[in-house]
């Protein structure tokens, strides 16, 4: 398999897995390694890319149990400090501003979702996976991934409203 | 899309019995300007969803394709044994003793031996007497 043949499987699903990534790892540094890393295994593998029925479904597997790993190891003690890409350029306008900020609020609150809902979260509302999908990647059971889903969901949406509340006063 | 049909939408999103294309409806509808002020405060999070996979993977990845050193290294070194077994001599087979010798000399050695074996054959003859006194030895040992 040429490079390029490769590249072409790989192009559509890499922003994917790296976002992925980057919700489980938070650091976009940490996240561009393990997809990187990812990527390269994949690569190691492309002999047998052609068995594969579903590359992109095999590579979300390996960058979710290749961050999950991540997270086990000692690595990941540090990895809490690293500094978490939160900050976004300012803006002049303030309205602009606090939409911004509203919706880095959503990802601070996803940040703090145990790792499953964040997985199942992200799949889902993120990237638009179906449920069979989810199943497959995440090995859960469907009545699993929707009370997951349904948790998640309303777990942002109450912090949200408590931020929002406590903006006003 | 009516307003009740969004809040419709909203609860069962809760409820995370939407549908793919229901959600995308919900995107869509948050993404806009004229969101009604009581669903504003799920706008954050949709809009959140909708940027969320804007973010792309830029870094570059370094494929090259992996020599497999193993296999190269195995050749070689099958290529350096038979090199070494084609050029191997063995040692010289062992000379004859007429290749280094005169033929006087070894007449002279086999003379030398011959003397040799006699004399030896002389002295093997007078063991037979040992012999002998060996069994009137027994002979004593016996009777006693």
């Amino acid at each position: 398999m040429k490079q390029t043949e490769f590249l072409n499987i790989v192009l559509p699903f890499k922003d994917k897995l790296f976002r992925m990534a980057k919700r489980l790892l938070v650091s976009t540094e940490e996240a561009e390694d393990a997809t990187q890393e990812i990527l390269i295994k994949l690569w190691d593998k492309k002999n047998k890319m052609e068995t594969y029925n579903n590359v992109e479904a095999f590579a979300m597997t390996m960058t979710k149990n290749f961050c999950l790993d991540r997270l086990k190891s000692k690595q990941a003690g540090n990895l809490k400090l690293v500094h978490s890409n939160y900050t976004d350029s300012s803006t002049s306008l303030q309205s602009e501003l606090e939409a911004k900020d509203s919706i880095s609020w959503v990802e601070r609150i996803m940040d703090e979702l145990p790792e499953q809902q964040k997985m199942v979260l992200q799949l889902r509302d993120v990237e638009q996976y179906e449920y069979e999908e989810i199943e497959k990647l995440l090995d859960m059971k469907p009545t699993a991934i929707r009370v997951a889903l349904s948790r998640a969901r309303k777990t942002v949406r109450e912090k949200l409203m408590e931020k929002h509340n406590y903006g006003i006063v | 899309m009516e307003l009740y049909k969004i809040e419709k939408l909203i609860v069962k999103y809760f409820e995370a019995t939407t549908t793919v294309a229901e959600e995308e409806t919900l995107r869509e509808y948050f993404s806009k300007e004229s969101i009604a002020p009581h669903l504003e405060q799920h706008a954050p999070l949709f809009n959140y969803f909708t940027k969320a996979k804007e973010e792309r993977f830029t870094k570059q990845v370094p494929l090259k394709p992996r020599i497999n050193y193993l296999k190269w290294v195995s050749v070689a070194a099958i290529a350096v044994f038979m090199f070494g077994l084609y050029f191997y001599q063995p040692t010289p087979a062992p000379v004859t003793l007429a290749d280094e010798y005169t033929q006087e000399e070894i007449e002279s050695a086999q003379e030398a031996f011959a003397l040799l074996a006699m004399n030896f054959n002389k002295g093997t003859e007078q063991l037979y007497h040992l012999e002998k006194f060996e069994k009137t030895t027994n002979k004593f040992l016996t009777k006693k």
